[in-house]
This record gives C-alpha cells, sequence and structure tokens, in this order.
C-alpha cells in the first residue's frame, strides 16, 4: 500500500529516522554560493556578474523575459555549457563551499549531484524502465534488484509510478508529452541528485499536465534543491520560495541579475521598479 | 482587362511547367523500369537450379556460376568487415568528437575528393599498394581492401549523415545524468543511428559488389574450378566475369551473361530492399 504524498505537503513526513537522517545530512551539504558569475559566448557577453545563493531544501526560481540569459546561467550549475563549446564562465560557483569550475572537479562527478529536466520532453528511445535504470546504470549499479526498487522509487517521486507500473516495458514515445516529462523527473531523481535544474520544464505541456509538474515539484522539494527556469510568473509566485529577476535591458550589454529574493516578498513588494514592472506584465 | 491576361497567362505557364515536370519525371521511371525489365527479359531464361549450383563449363559458355557467385558473396563480406568499422568510427570521431576547425575541414575535404577518385585508380592504387608493396599478392584480401578504401567515404558519409538526425536533446540528457561522451555514444546515440548507418553504407556496398575496375588487377581470377578457400586465394566474382565472357571468350553466351548481370542486380537490390524494410521497422520504434 503506497501513501501519496499530498501535494504542497510542506512538513513531508519520511517513512524512516534512517532515510530522515540521511536527507538531512544530503540537504545541508548542498548549497550553490555564485559569487560574481559572468557568461560569454565567443565574445559576446550574455550574462554578467550575478552573485546570489541558492539555499538547500526549497525551490529557486529564475525569471525574466526571453534571452536573459536564465537558462545559460542554469546550465553553469551542472556545466552543461561545457558541452556547447566556446562558451566561457568566469567567476566563482561553489557547491557546498567546494568550486565546481575547477580543473579537479569532473563534470561527470557534478552531474550526478546536480540533475536537469530539459524544456521539452527528451526520454532516450527505450522502454520506460530502460529510461529510469539509465543512469544508475551509469553509476555501475547492476543487480536487478537494486534496478526495480530504484525504478520504483523514482517513478513515485516523480508521481508517475501509478500511471506505467503495468507496462514499464512499454517504449517511453508511447506515453504523453506530459507522462514523458515526468518520466524524465524520474530518470533524473533515480540517481538521488541533490540539486535538480529544470529549464522550462512545463512550458511544452498542457495546463493538466502543468499541474501535474508542478505538484511534483512541490512534494520534491523535501528531498532535493530544485532551481527553475520559467517564462510563467504565476508559476513561479505559486512554486517557489525564492525568486531571482534577470533582465537584458539593451542588446549591446549583457544581461544581469535586477533583484533576488523571498518569493512572496518580490511579487507584493519588489524593491526594483523594473522587477515591478515586469510582474505586473508592463514588458516581458 | 490586363490583370485578366497576365492571370491567363500566369495558369498557363503553371500548366506548361507542371506538364514539363511530370514528363521528366515520369521518363526517368520508364527508364528505369525499362533496364530492369531489359534485364530480366534477357537473362531470365538462364536461370535455373544448375546456372546457380554449377561450376563454369567450357571456358563459361555452359554450365554454372556458384564459384562466380560465392567470389562476388566473400569479397562483399571482407568489404564490409574492413570499411564498417573502420569507417563508423572515423565517422562517430567526425560528428561527436572533432572540434570544427582548419583540421576536420581538411578531414572532410579529403573525404569528398575520396569519393570523386575513379575505380580504376582504386585499382591502380590496390595493385602497387596491397598487392606489390605490402606483398599481400593477387587475392581476396587485396581486392577487398582496395574495395574498402572505395566504400570508406561512403560509409563515413552515412554515419555523419546518420549522426547529424539525432536530436541534440537526447545527448544533452545522457550527459546530463553523469554519463562520458563514450557512454552517451555507446549507450545512446549509435544504437539510434544503427538504422541510418547500415542503410548507407549498405548502398555503398551495393556499388563495391558492382565494380570490375578495382578488382580487375588486385585478385579476380577469370577460371576457378573452386570457391576461395582462404583470404589469400584468388577469386570469380560477378561484374569480371560478365566483363571477362565479352571480351576474352569467342562465342560467348549472351543468355549466361545476361543471366549472370541478372544475378548481380537481383543480389544487390534485394540486399537494398532488406535493408530499407529493416530500417523502416526501426523507424516506427524511434520517432522523434
Amino acid at each position: 500500500m503506497v501513501t501519496m504524498i499530498p501535494a504542497y505537503n510542506l512538513t513531508g513526513s519520511l517513512p524512516t529516522l534512517d532515510d530522515e537522517d540521511m536527507t538531512a545530512q544530503r540537504i545541508a551539504d548542498s548549497r550553490f554560493t555564485l559569487e560574481d558569475v559572468s557568461v560569454a559566448y565567443g565574445r559576446d557577453q550574455v550574462v554578467e556578474g550575478v552573485s546570489m545563493q541558492i539555499p538547500s531544501q526549497s525551490v529557486t526560481a529564475l525569471i525574466g523575459p526571453s534571452g536573459c540569459g536564465k537558462s545559460t546561467l542554469l546550465r553553469c550549475l551542472n556545466r552543461m555549457n561545457d558541452e556547447l563549446g566556446n562558451v566561457h564562465v568566469s567567476g566563482r560557483i561553489a557547491l557546498d563551499g567546494q568550486d565546481i569550475m575547477s580543473k579537479a572537479m569532473d563534470p561527470v562527478d557534478l552531474r550526478m549531484r546536480v540533475g536537469q529536466v530539459f524544456q521539452r520532453p527528451n526520454p532516450f528511445p527505450m522502454s520506460i524502465y530502460e529510461n529510469v535504470a539509465y543512469g544508475l546504470r551509469t553509476q555501475g549499479i547492476r543487480g536487478r534488484h537494486d534496478l526495480d526498487a530504484l525504478v520504483e522509487e523514482s517513478l513515485r517521486g516523480a508521481a508517475l509510478w501509478d500511471e506505467v507500473k503495468a507496462s514499464l516495458k512499454k517504449h517511453a514515445f508511447d506515453l504523453s508529452g506530459g507522462q514523458q516529462q515526468r518520466l524524465c523527473i524520474a530518470r533524473a531523481l533515480a540517481t538521488k541528485p541533490e540539486v535538480l535544474l529544470m529549464d522550462e520544464p512545463a512550458s511544452a505541456l498542457d495546463p493538466i499536465s502543468t499541474q501535474q509538474i508542478e505538484d511534483t515539484i512541490a512534494a520534491l522539494k523535501d528531498s532535493v534543491t530544485i532551481v527553475i527556469v520559467t517564462h510563467n510568473m504565476q508559476q513561479a509566485a505559486r512554486i517557489s520560495d525564492q525568486t531571482a529577476f534577470m533582465l537584458r535591458e539593451s542588446l549591446d550589454r549583457p544581461a544581469h541579475l535586477i533583484e533576488v529574493g523571498d518569493t512572496r516578498q518580490m511579487f507584493t513588494n519588489p524593491h526594483d521598479s523594473r522587477t515591478e514592472s515586469y510582474i505586473t506584465g508592463r514588458f516581458g | 482587362m490586363m490583370l485578366g491576361s497576365r492571370r491567363k497567362q500566369a495558369r498557363r505557364a503553371e500548366m506548361v511547367a507542371k506538364l514539363t515536370l511530370g514528363a521528366m519525371a515520369t521518363l526517368v521511371v520508364g527508364l528505369a523500369l525499362f533496364i530492369a525489365g531489359y534485364i530480366v527479359y534477357r537473362g531470365a531464361g538462364a536461370i535455373d537450379w544448375t546456372f546457380l549450383s554449377d561450376i563454369p563449363k567450357n571456358r563459361g559458355r555452359e554450365g554454372g556460376i556458384f564459384p562466380v557467385i560465392v567470389g562476388t558473396f566473400y569479397l562483399v563480406a571482407a568489404t564490409a568487415l574492413i570499411a564498417l568499422p573502420v569507417g563508423v568510427l572515423a565517422g562517430v570521431y567526425l560528428s561527436e568528437y572533432a572540434k570544427r576547425g582548419f583540421g576536420t575541414r581538411a578531414i572532410r575535404l579529403a573525404i569528398t575528393n575520396m569519393a570523386g577518385v575513379p575505380s580504376i585508380v582504386y585499382g591502380l592504387f590496390g595493385l602497387s599498394a596491397f598487392v606489390l608493396l605490402a606483398g599481400i599478392g593477387r587475392s581476396l584480401i587485396a581486392a577487398a581492401l582496395t574495395l574498402a578504401c572505395m566504400t570508406l567515404p561512403v560509409v563515413i558519409t552515412a554515419t555523419e549523415e546518420a549522426l547529424r538526425q539525432i536530436p541534440q536533446d537526447l545527448r544533452q540528457a545522457s550527459l546530463a545524468l553523469g554519463a562520458t561522451r563514450f557512454r552517451m555514444i555507446r549507450t545512446v546515440v549509435l544504437p539510434a543511428a544503427a538504422p541510418g548507418i547500415v542503410t548507407g553504407s549498405i548502398l555503398g556496398l551495393a556499388r563495391a559488389a558492382g565494380e570490375t575496375a578495382p578488382i580487375l588487377f588486385t585478385g579476380a581470377a577469370f577460371q576457378m574450378r573452386k570457391v576461395p578457400d582462404s583470404p589469400f586465394s584468388q577469386f570469380m566474382a560477378l561484374p569480371y566475369h560478365i566483363y571477362a565472357q565479352v571480351t576474352s571468350v569467342p562465342g560467348w553466351s549472351p543468355q549466361l551473361v545476361w543471366g549472370t548481370a541478372l544475378v548481380l542486380v537481383g543480389g544487390v537490390s534485394a540486399a537494398s530492399v532488406m535493408a530499407g524494410i529493416w530500417r523502416s521497422a526501426q523507424r516506427r520504434k524511434i520517432k522523434w
């Protein structure tokens, strides 16, 4: 018998003491600190001087108009910019005090701690089961028993288990768009990352699927730190604890962080007039 | 008034264009059907069990072409064994690892040029490089190496093309899960690209199966009583058999030669069709 964790249950009672200890430990360790982070594509400086904290066990939303560097900044956190070529990141980014941009940090190790969910659902052309097991196999987990248990746990975490438990061998492409995106969340959760980066995870989905993704995020934040990029200000207001507003004021100047703070305060009483204009829909 | 006549003129031009383009398309289809039909018409009479299972007799004027079929089969198989691994790995490197720059542009240019070299030049190269310089001698392996050189550009290009079709999203998903680049290629990119790589490569191998010039100096034999028993023995091959009959056997049998042509064309077409069917079956599984 499964007890579903209700959406928005912020206290989120955890099953056993053991798990609770481990989770608490992990959460205490996973905190991002950004100091004066700038990003350039070739010679084109696109993001400049971002400094902020991303607290653990919470949801941080990055908002701002298209092209303001939200996704670029997000990709700094798991060094996915490395894969794009010709992208230069400067400044300091630390995860639990450890510099993630140093030569000593292997991006492969980093990405096992910092998972990502992309804008469009991108399941692998494999079965539902194999999709979730992919990261686990990458980590060298081979035992059928362990894999089965972790796959189930991850699918439950992404609120997809009940829909797919009878058809784990089915091809992932047979799922609907919303189910595929929750499968991608399950896939990212399987390796038990400390942080989950989400790049507009609901922008390609219908309203009902969007609601399900938002419920999933709310249920997840007790066990994993979430950083979400979103275009949708109502969404940011609904699901996040902290909000960062980024803006590129003109094309010949890089984007920068205008304001970061508690979500409720940002949306009711922003410090900066540009933030206020944006959240009240005057531009963007 | 003006507008009306201009529109009438435009409609007439549209009609003429449509008819001309349609006629050309029909002509091409008709030509292909005519060639295929003519080969069947001339060669079908020769096809029977004896023809397919017997050895050539009376210098090929009578008997069958069994060792010739087996020779071509071995030759293509050996060519595939050499060209596929080298070509696929080179294609993967170019597509997934190589940084865009002068080096890769030079490699691509070299590949394009390799594809443009006439087949007789490959034959000459094979003779001096593999047969004489490497000392392999005229053999199945020397001919297969020569054909592999000729087929490599096709395999590399097919691989690169197939890899280009794989969405960037999938690569990123794999890397974001902590996969190394090699694991990403092995578990996600190559399996998804395999149908495209195989179909493209089969087209290249089909062309190799029909080549005479590259095997002329490197290992094809006119008359052999048995199928080749080692990679270092000479062999008979379908295109060379046709060439040898027509040029060196007075009183050659047109029916048997057309029959040989039919076996060659039939075999190559069957391989392409099977590749196509397999690919569309895979497509149904992999869609984006």
